[in-house]
C-alpha cells in the first residue's frame, strides 16, 4: 500500500543538513504502524514526504500504486484529497466552521452530494462520540473533543491512508488513551493504512507494528 | 546588559516590528502624507494671507480709521469736512483704481495720494526718485518692486495705462521701498483724478486721531454722518473683507488635508488592529506571564504614538518641500485665482508645525487606541486558544455609538454656518463617515448572512470565513468605505458643480460675440460713442451693454458687484439665469433689482422685499424681483436696469457689450470690424461664447485641480490601507491554508477562496460607500458648498464614472486578495501548520 524506497532528504540552506538517508519501508493494506524516534530525527519530514507535501532528494514513494514523487502539485493535491487523511498535534480545526462543517469539508472538496455528506458526517460524529456537538463552534470544545473532530475529518471520506503526527501530544494521558483507541479503531474499521508518529510507548502500542527512526535508518522494534 | 533582560515593550513590539515592518512603514508613510498635505496647505494659505495683509498694512499705514466707499468713489468735498473735525490729527485722501495696462500687460493697483498728507501715515507709499518733484508730476508713477519686476521695467521706462480704451503714457519715476509688497503703482492724487476720469472723487480717507480720542465712539459718530454707501472702520476690517472671499476656500483645503490625515489614522487603525489580532496569543501569553493590563495597553498605544511621531516629523519636512514646490508651480492660491499678483514668501510657522505634528500623533494614537484597549481587556485564557480572534473585533459591534453619530450628523447638516464657515457641515460629514465605519461590523454581518452560500467549496469557505470573523472583515471594510465614500462624494459634488457651471454658461452666454474692455478694473471702459459705433457695425443685429461697479454694503465684507444692463422686468428669465420664481414690480413700485444667491445668504435679501442700495451717494430704493445664479462673483452681485443706473449715476459707459449677429454674419469678420471701429479697439477682448466657455471651464478645472490632488491622496491612503489590511489578514491565516492544503485543496482553490473573500468584502464596502458617498455629496452640495461659497447647484451623479470606479475597485480588491494569497502560500505552507503562532 505504501512503499518507501531509499528515500533521502536534506534541507538546503545556509547550514545544510541531511535528515533522512536511504530510508525504506513497506506497508501492506490495512496495516497500522507507529514510528518513534528522538526529536529532530525526521519523523514529521518522512510523513510530509509520504503525503507529497515535500519532495525527497532521492528515492521513490509509492502510495496506493501511485508514484508520489512523479506527480505534479495538482495531482498530489487530488491524491491527498481522495486517499489521505491527516491528524495533527495541534488539531487544526478551522475556527470559523462548525464541528459538522469541519468534518464535512473533505466530502465537499470531493463533490459528495449534500444529502449523502450529511449522513456520513452524522455517522462519523457518532463514531467519535460527538453527535450532540455537531452545531458547536470549535472554540466551545476541549482539546480532546477537538482532536476527535480532527479524527472524524481525517476518516470521513474513507481514505486509504491516514497519517497522524503526534495526535496526542497536546492532550492529558486520559484523553490521549481514549483518542488513540478511537484512532486505531476507526482506522481498522475503515480498513485504512495508518502511520502514527509518537514519542510515547503506550501510544505506539496501539499500532500493529512499531518502528524506530534513527540516524542510521528505520529499525523494527521487537514485539513484546 | 544581559540577554535575558526583556521589557514588555521589547517583547510586544520587537516581534511585531520584525514580522510587520512593511506595514509599519506604510502606516508611517500614511501619517506623513496626511501631515505633509495639511502643513503644506496651511503654509501656502498663511503665506498668501500674510502677503495680502502686509500689502494692506502698507496701504493703510498706521491709520486709526479709514473711510471707504464704492469703487466709483465719493465726492471729495467730504474730505475737508472730515479732516476738520477736532478729533482728527491727520487725514489723507486716496483714490484707488484697479488699472488695466495697455498691450495686454495685465492689471495694476493704482493709488493716487496726497504726498504731504500720506507721508506721515503711509510712508511705504512715498516713492523715491531722482527728482523730488516727481511725486507731484502728473506723468510720473512710482512702482513697487514686485510691479516693476512683473512688468520688466526700470526707472525712466514708460508704461501705458488704459483710460477708456486708450493708453495714458506714464513715466516710471522710481520705485517704492523694497519692503512695500504687492503689485502696486503710486501717483499724485490729482493726476489720477484727472487722467482716469475721477475728477472731484476719492475712494478712501485715512485718519489718524488725536491721542486720547475714544476711537469707537468717534467711529460711531462719524458713521452716522456719512452719506449712504460709505463706512468708517478700522483698517483690520479691510483685511477681513479682502480675505473673506478666499477664507472658505482655504478652510476647505485644510479640511481636505485633514481628511487625508484621517484616512492615515484609519490605516494605523487597521494595521494595529490586525497586528493585535495576529499577536493575540503572544499578548495573552505576556498577560499570563504577569504583564499588567495597563502596561500592555500603554505599550500598544505607545507603538501608535511612535508611528505618529515618526510620520508627523517626516510629514513636516515633506510638507514644507511640497508647499515650496506648489507655490512656485501654481502660485499661492493654488490656481483658484484668489490671490492674483501676490508673491508669497513661505515661513516655517512654528505654531502650525506644532499643531500638525500633534494632529499626526493624535491620528495615530486614536487609530491604535481601540485595538490596544481590546487587547488589554481580553481574558488571557480564552485568548490563547485558536479561534478566539473573532471575538477580538466583535466588541466593536455595538450599534449605539454608530447610530448616535449618525443622528448627530444628520442634525448637524441642518445647522447654519459659524462665522461664514460650514463647520457643522464638516462635522456632519465626519459624523456620518465615522458612524458608518463604526456600524460596519453589523452591516457586514447582515449583508454576509443574507448572501447565499455558494455551492463550490472555495466560495462557501470564503463566505464562512467572512461570516465567522466579521470583525476582521470590517477592518478592511472601514478602509474601503472611507475611501469609496470620500471618492464618490467628491466625484458627485464636482460633477454636479461642473455640470451646473456648464448649464449656467449656456444660459449666461446667449449672444454671438462678447466684447470686453475690462470687467475687473476701473480704468478701461467703452464710452457711449464707442457703443454706438459697435451697434452700427454691419452684421450686428442687436447689442447689449453691461456696466459693472462695486458698492460696499458692509465694512467687513468684500464689495458687491452692481451690474447694469437692459433687462425686461416682465421677462427677466430671458436675460438672467433665474433660480425659482420672479416678481414683476407693480406700477408705483421702485425699480426692480435681481440679486444673486450670495446676496440671499449674506444679506438676507428675499424676493419681493424692498431694499435700498447706496448708488452715487444716495440710498436708492429697489424691489428684489428675482434671484439669479452667478458662479462668477462669490461676493454677490445685484443686477439693475441700465436706464435706472444711468439715471442715478449719469454714467453711460460700459465695461462690456454682448453682440447678436445677423444670420450669416461671420463672427470673425465682425470681430475685426469691432477692433477697427473704435479708437483703441486693439485693447478690447473679443470672444465667442465657445471661447469664454472653454476658458471658464478650464478655470473651473484648475480651481479644482488641488482639490482633486488632495482627495486623490486621501483615497490613495484608503486603498493602501485596504490592501495592507487585506494582506495582513491573509498572512495571518497561513496556518489555515496549510491545513486546507493537507485536506486536498489546490492552490487555485485557495486562491479562488481569497478572491471571493476580496470580492465579497469590497462589494459590501462599495455598496455602503456609494450610499454614504451619495449622502455626503448632498451635504457637500447643499451645506458645505452653499455655506462656503453661496453657490447653488443641481445634483448630477456621474454614473459612468462611478461604475468605472466601482469596477476598478472590485478588481483591485480581488487582485490584492489573490496576490496576498500567493505571497502567503509561496512560503512553506506545509510548515505553517506547525507554527504555534
Ligand atoms: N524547513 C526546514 N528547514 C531546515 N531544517 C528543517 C526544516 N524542517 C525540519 N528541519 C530540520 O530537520 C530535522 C527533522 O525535522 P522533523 O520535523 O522531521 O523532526 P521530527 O522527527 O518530527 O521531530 P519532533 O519529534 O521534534 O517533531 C530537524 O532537525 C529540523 O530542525
Ligand atoms: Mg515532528
Amino acid at each position: 500500500m505504501i512503499a518507501i524506497r531509499d528515500v533521502s532528504k536534506a534541507y538546503a540552506g545556509p547550514r545544510e543538513r541531511s535528515v533522512l538517508t536511504a530510508i525504506s519501508l513497506e506497508l501492506a493494506r490495512g496495516e497500522y504502524v507507529a514510528i518513534m524516534g528522538e526529536s529532530g530525527v525526521g519523523k514529521s519530514t518522512l510523513l510530509n514526504l509520504v503525503a507529497g507535501l515535500d519532495r525527497p532528494d532521492a528515492g521513490a514513494i509509492v502510495v496506493d500504486g501511485v508514484e508520489v514523487t512523479a506527480l505534479d502539485d495538482d495531482a498530489l493535491t487530488a491524491l491527498r484529497r481522495a486517499r489521505m487523511g491527516f491528524v495533527f498535534q495541534a488539531f487544526h480545526v478551522l475556527p470559523y466552521l462548525s464541528v459538522a462543517q469541519n468534518v464535512a469539508l473533505p466530502l465537499a472538496l470531493l463533490g459528495v452530494a449534500a444529502g449523502e455528506a450529511q449522513t456520513r458526517v452524522g455517522a462519523m460524529l457518532d463514531a467519535v462520540g460527538l453527535a450532540d456537538r455537531a452545531a458547536s463552534m470549535p472554540r466551545e470544545l476541549s482539546g480532546g473533543e477537538l482532536q476527535r473532530v480532527a479524527i472524524a475529518r481525517a476518516l470521513v471520506h474513507r481514505p486509504a491512508v491516514v497519517l497522524a503526527d503526534e495526535p496526542t501530544g497536546n492532550l492529558d494521558p486520559e484523553s490521549a488513551a481514549q483518542i488513540l483507541a478511537l484512532l486505531a479503531a476507526t482506522i481498522r474499521a475503515h480498513g485504512a493504512t495508518g502511520i502514527l508518529v509518537t514519542h510515547s510507548h503506550a501510544a505506539a502500542a496501539t499500532a500493529d507494528r512499531i518502528l524506530t527512526l534513527t540516524r542510521s535508518g528505520l529499525r523494527e522494534e521487537t514485539r513484546r | 546588559m544581559s540577554a535575558a533582560r526583556i521589557t514588555p515593550w521589547g517583547a510586544v513590539t520587537g516581534g511585531a516590528l520584525r514580522a510587520n515592518g512593511g506595514r509599519l512603514v506604510l502606516s508611517v508613510a500614511a501619517i506623513a502624507l496626511g501631515v505633509a498635505l495639511g502643513y503644506a496647505v496651511q503654509l501656502i494659505n498663511q503665506a498668501a494671507v500674510n502677503e495680502l495683509s502686509a500689502g494692506l498694512a502698507t496701504v493703510a499705514g498706521d491709520a486709526d480709521l479709514e473711510v471707504r466707499g464704492p469703487r466709483a468713489g465719493f465726492d471729495e468735498s467730504l474730505f475737508p469736512a472730515v479732516a476738520a473735525r477736532p478729533e482728527v490729527a491727520l487725514a489723507s485722501p486716496v483714490v484707488e483704481v484697479d488699472a488695466k495696462l495697455a498691450g495686454d500687460r495685465g492689471e495694476l493697483a493704482l493709488l493716487g495720494i496726497d504726498v504731504f498728507r500720506a507721508g506721515p501715515i503711509q510712508p511705504g507709499l512715498v516713492g523715491e526718485g531722482e527728482d523730488g518733484l516727481d511725486v507731484l508730476r502728473p506723468d510720473a508713477i512710482f512702482l513697487s518692486v514686485a510691479a516693476a519686476d512683473a512688468l520688466g521695467v526700470k526707472r525712466g521706462d514708460r508704461v501705458g495705462v488704459l483710460a477708456g480704451l486708450e493708453p495714458v503714457e506714464l513715466r516710471v519715476a522710481g520705485l517704492l521701498s523694497a519692503r512695500t509688497p504687492g503689485r502696486l503703482g503710486v501717483m499724485d492724487i490729482a493726476a489720477v483724478q484727472d487722467r482716469f476720469g475721477r475728477v472731484g472723487r476719492i475712494t478712501r480717507i485715512d485718519l489718524r486721531l488725536r491721542p486720547g480720542t475714544d476711537v469707537a465712539a468717534f467711529r460711531a459718530a462719524l458713521q452716522a454722518e456719512l452719506p449712504p454707501g460709505l463706512v468708517v472702520a478700522r483698517p483690520e476690517a479691510s483685511l477681513r473683507a479682502a480675505t473673506s472671499l478666499s477664507r472658505a476656500y482655504r478652510v476647505n483645503l485644510n479640511v481636505l488635508a485633514l481628511v487625508a490625515l484621517f484616512t492615515g489614522g484609519l490605516l494605523v487603525f487597521s494595521t494595529q488592529a490586525l497586528a493585535v489580532v495576529r499577536r493575540r496569543t503572544q499578548l495573552a501569553l505576556l498577560r499570563v506571564l504577569g504583564v499588567k493590563r495597563r502596561a500592555l495597553a500603554v505599550t500598544l498605544v505607545g507603538e501608535g504614538a511612535a508611528i505618529g511621531a515618526a510620520g508627523a516629523a517626516l510629514g513636516l519636512v515633506a510638507g514644507y518641500a511640497l508647499a515650496a514646490a506648489a507655490v512656485s508651480i501654481f502660485g499661492s492660491d493654488l490656481g483658484a485665482g484668489y490671490f492674483r499678483g501676490v508673491t508669497p514668501r513661505l515661513g516655517v510657522e512654528p505654531g502650525s508645525a506644532a499643531a500638525f505634528f500633534l494632529l499626526g500623533v493624535a491620528a495615530a494614537v486614536l487609530g491604535s487606541l481601540a485595538p490596544a484597549l481590546e487587547a488589554a481587556r481580553a481574558q488571557p485564557g480564552p485568548a490563547l486558544k485558536a479561534g478566539d480572534e473573532q471575538r477580538a473585533l466583535a466588541r466593536l459591534a455595538t450599534p449605539w455609538p454608530g447610530l448616535a453619530l449618525w443622528a448627530a450628523g444628520l442634525a448637524a447638516s441642518f445647522l447654519p454656518p459659524v462665522r461664514g464657515l460650514p463647520l457643522f457641515g464638516y462635522a456632519a460629514i465626519a459624523c456620518l463617515l465615522v458612524g458608518t465605519i463604526v456600524l460596519m461590523p453589523r452591516v457586514a454581518h447582515a449583508a454576509l448572512s443574507a448572501a447565499p452560500r455558494p455551492r463550490a467549496v472555495p466560495g462557501a469557505l470564503a463566505l464562512d470565513q467572512l461570516r465567522g470573523a466579521p470583525g476582521q472583515a470590517s477592518v478592511s471594510l472601514a478602509a474601503i468605505v472611507a475611501a469609496v465614500s470620500l471618492m464618490v462624494s467628491m466625484a458627485i459634488m464636482v460633477a454636479s458643480f461642473r455640470q451646473s457651471v456648464d448649464d449656467w454658461l449656456d444660459r449666461v452666454l446667449p449672444a454671438d460675440l462678447y466684447v470686453r474692455a475690462s470687467m475687473t478694473t476701473d480704468t478701461a471702459f467703452l464710452s457711449p460713442a464707442d457703443l454706438e459705433r459697435l451697434a452700427a457695425i454691419p452684421g450686428v443685429r442687436r447689442s447689449e451693454p453691461l456696466r459693472a461697479q462695486r458698492i460696499l454694503l458692509a465694512a467687513d465684507r468684500a464689495g458687491v458687484a452692481l451690474l447694469a444692463k437692459p433687462v425686461d422686468p416682465a421677462d427677466p428669465a430671458r436675460q438672467l439665469p433665474l433660480v425659482g420664481a420672479f416678481v414683476v414690480p407693480k406700477p408705483g413700485d421702485p425699480p426692480p433689482a435681481w440679486v444673486t444667491e450670495p446676496m440671499v445668504d449674506l444679506y438676507g435679501y428675499r424676493i419681493g422685499e424692498r431694499i435700498e442700495l447706496p448708488i452715487a451717494g444716495r440710498m436708492a430704493p429697489f424691489v428684489v424681483a428675482g434671484v439669479w445664479r452667478d458662479y462668477a462673483r462669490q461676493q454677490g452681485a445685484v443686477m439693475i436696469q441700465r436706464e435706472v443706473f444711468v439715471a442715478l449715476t449719469g454714467d453711460a459707459n460700459a465695461n462690456a457689450v454682448a453682440l447678436w449677429l445677423d444670420p450669416g454674419a461671420s463672427p470673425d469678420a465682425v470681430s475685426r470690424a469691432v477692433a477697427a471701429a473704435v479708437p483703441g479697439g486693439g485693447n478690447l477682448e473679443i470672444a465667442t461664447p465657445g471661447e469664454i466657455r472653454d476658458i471658464s471651464l478650464s478655470v473651473f478645472d484648475r480651481t479644482f485641480a488641488v482639490t482633486y490632488a488632495l482627495e486623490a491622496a486621501a483615497v490613495l491612503i484608503g486603498l493602501v490601507g485596504l490592501s495592507s489590511s487585506f494582506s495582513a489578514l491573509v498572512l495571518a491565516r497561513r496556518r489555515e491554508f496549510g491545513v486546507l492544503r493537507h485536506l486536498g485543496m489546490t492552490r487555485r482553490q485557495i486562491g479562488a477562496m481569497l478572491a471571493v473573500e476580496g470580492f465579497a468584502v469590497s462589494a459590501v464596502g462599495l455598496a455602503v460607500g456609494l450610499a454614504i458617498g451619495w449622502l455626503i455629496s448632498l451635504v457637500l452640495i447643499h451645506v458645505v458648498n452653499r455655506q462656503s461659497f453661496h453657490w447653488g447647484m443641481e445634483l448630477h451623479v456621474p454614473w459612468a464614472g462611478l461604475a468605472a470606479l466601482g469596477a476598478v475597485l472590485l478588481a483591485l480588491a480581488t487582485l490584492t486578495a489573490l496576490a496576498s494569497g500567493r505571497q502567503a502560500m509561496g512560503a512553506d505552507v506545509v510548515r505553517a501548520v506547525k507554527e504555534d503562532w
